[in-house]
């Protein structure tokens, strides 16, 4: 039905994806964990658990909390290790049809680029997401993404350690995100990935408690989709580099809410939670849209508002 | 291997509460009956439900009975709030899309000469399933089911035609009165113990199960979203770190947990 519409896109410096839809750190796992019901080789990119220096235990029970339309997480980064990702995980996927794109976290500048010249080793990794986002950890994270200093600091150490692309991902909860976004720019990110999670909370009033162990956390799902559509347009007018759009997206129709306000690819996170074939069926309802739309390149389509 | 199929309510009983027992069957006969072949007693469904106002994520509920025959998958469904409230009001020829089978279930092998069956409330549903696989594999379990009072036990019929049922309900209206912890069956001979039911329910029964030195496995069912090792908000704080219980449990050995009163 669709095969003259080309969904690929080059984001520049080595990552070229065959289609737009990528699977966002921490709703995917490494792919594997879906294998069984998503054909892994179709997506555009994994990109695979945040993945930080050292094993991290992550916050304690309870991490999660329902919100209409939507969650809270308050996870924490639990993962193995950046060697642990060497040695045990990316031998299992390095042999899919699919770029693999590692998110990395970290509590100081050094961490960083520690883990990105670990993961140089590896040549499927084509690009790394450096994550100055994430609202759950107390040290790091989201710290960085809040100021102009501190997404220019993590930004320039990572470009030293990491010759491949370099996606940052940026924080919602900031005053205004395209002056982070312009400071990722200049330190030298290659594209720029948003929105991470807002921070929220929830609380029990049986228990008159709050429900997350660490009292807040991050909100994700379609209750956020239109602040993220918002964001992501304020930004892709800002900066020259790509921008790739996520937050809430559901389906196809989702999607192309966030290329036409300006993202060159998306990434699908929570809709795995809900429906764990989301990614490829997006990738579908894409294509259909264009051919129902007599679209051949995306390109005719982005950033269009 | 885990499949994401859609399935059709065939029929729906009330149990009292607005609880439900729930008969499904797929709608892909070749991929459904591929599917309940695999799934072994203890394992769990994660079930879309339409949202609403409240809900948005899938409701993990644990298999209670396959038959690979006539291609059915039995839920018992707790009326808990807004998704298992839709749920147990269905109608049948509604289709529902079920991820399956899920999580690792009880094991056991045929060594075991006398197993104790302990669940209380929702947590007797995955003990039919159980009960159904030892008989199959030549053991005859002992069951021990406990409920706030009769009206609200479940699958004791069934059970019964398993293995020995005993009752204990909170007011005395079926069975010993009092906790299933405090019944007398408790206190007999058993080589190992397999669990489903309220947490401190669990916690007793396994600290029983500890000093008498009894293998014990009990099943939990921490809040989660994926059902997939994914998303990690299910964790258990285990002797092995945070680890999921979609994936690595439900089912635990208790020798494997960290619980505190133990």
């Amino acid at each position: 039905m669709a095969d003259n519409v080309n969904l690929a896109c080059n984001l520049g410096r080595g990552l070229t994806i065959a289609n737009p839809v990528m699977s966002a750190s921490g709703t995917f796992g490494y792919g594997t964990e879906f294998a069984d019901i998503v054909d892994l080789n179709r997506l555009g990119a994994i990109i695979v658990k945040g993945t930080t220096l050292s094993p991290r235990e992550g916050n304690p029970y309870p991490r999660m909390a329902e919100t209409p339309s939507g969650m809270l997480n308050a996870v924490g980064l639990q993962n193995k290790g950046v060697d642990f990702f060497v040695e045990n995980i990316y031998p299992q996927i390095k042999d899919y049809d699919t770029p693999i794109i590692v998110n990395v976290s970290g509590s100081s500048p050094e961490d960083y680029a520690e883990v990105c010249r670990r993961l140089s080793s590896l040549p499927k990794v084509v690009a790394v997401e450096i994550n100055i986002s994430c609202p759950n950890v107390k040290q790091g994270g989201m710290a960085f993404g809040t100021t102009c200093h501190g997404a220019e600091l993590i930004t320039s150490t990572a470009r030293a350690a990491w010759n491949r692309h370099l996606i940052v991902k940026l924080s919602p909860n900031v005053t205004d995100i395209t002056e982070i976004a312009c400071a990722a720019e200049a330190s030298g990110a290659d594209s720029l990935s948003l929105v991470n999670t807002f921070l929220g909370m929830a609380i029990d009033v049986e228990k008159r408690r709050p429900v997350l162990s660490t009292i807040t956390g991050g909100l994700s799902g379609p209750c956020i989709r239109p602040i993220a559509v918002r964001m992501v347009w304020q930004v892709a007018k800002a900066v020259k580099i790509p921008v790739i759009g996520l937050g809430g997206i559901m389906n196809g129709r989702d999607a192309l809410e966030f290329i036409m306000a300006g993202a060159s690819a998306i990434e699908i996170g929570t809709a795995n939670f809900v429906y764990p074939d989301v990614t490829t069926r997006v990738i579908d309802e894409i294509t259909d849209w264009c051919s129902r739309h007599s679209v051949t390149s995306l390109s005719e389509i982005r950033g269009i508002i | 291997m885990k499949y994401l199929l859609d399935f059709t309510l065939t029929d729906i009983h009330p149990t009292g509460a607005g609880d439900a027992m729930l008969r499904l069957t797929p709608v892909d006969p070749v991929r459904g009956g591929n599917a309940l072949r695999q799934v072994s007693a203890g394992q769990f469904v994660n079930i879309h439900v339409p949202q609403s106002h409240s809900t948005f994520l899938r409701r993990p509920i644990s298999i209670c009975d396959v038959c690979t025959d006539t291609l059915t998958l039995t839920l018992f469904v707790k009326d808990a709030g807004a998704a298992t409230h839709t749920l147990c009001n269905a109608n049948s020829g509604e289709q529902f899309n079920i991820l399956l089978p899920l999580g690792n279930g009880f094991s056991f092998d045929s060594s075991i000469k006398s197993p104790l069956l302990v669940a209380g409330g929702v947590g007797i549903a995955p003990m039919l399933f159980l009960a159904k696989q030892m008989k199959k594999a030549g053991i005859t379990p002992t069951m021990l089911l406990g409920a706030v009072s009769a009206d609200r036990l479940i699958l004791t019929e069934k059970l019964s035609e398993l293995g020995e049922v005993n009752i204990a309900t909170n007011d005395g209206s079926a069975g010993e009165r009092g906790l299933v912890t405090e019944h007398s069956a408790l206190q007999r001979q058993w080589d190992s113990i397999y669990c489903c039911g309220p947490l401190p329910m669990m916690k007793a029964v396994a600290g029983e199960a500890l000093k008498k030195e009894i293998s014990c496995q009990v099943s939990l069912e921490n809040v989660m979203a994926c059902g997939l090792g994914a998303c990690l908000c299910c964790v258990e704080d285990t002797r092995h770190g945070n680890v999921c219980v979609c994936k690595e449990g439900p089912v635990f050995n208790i020798k494997e947990l960290k619980w505190q009163t133990m």
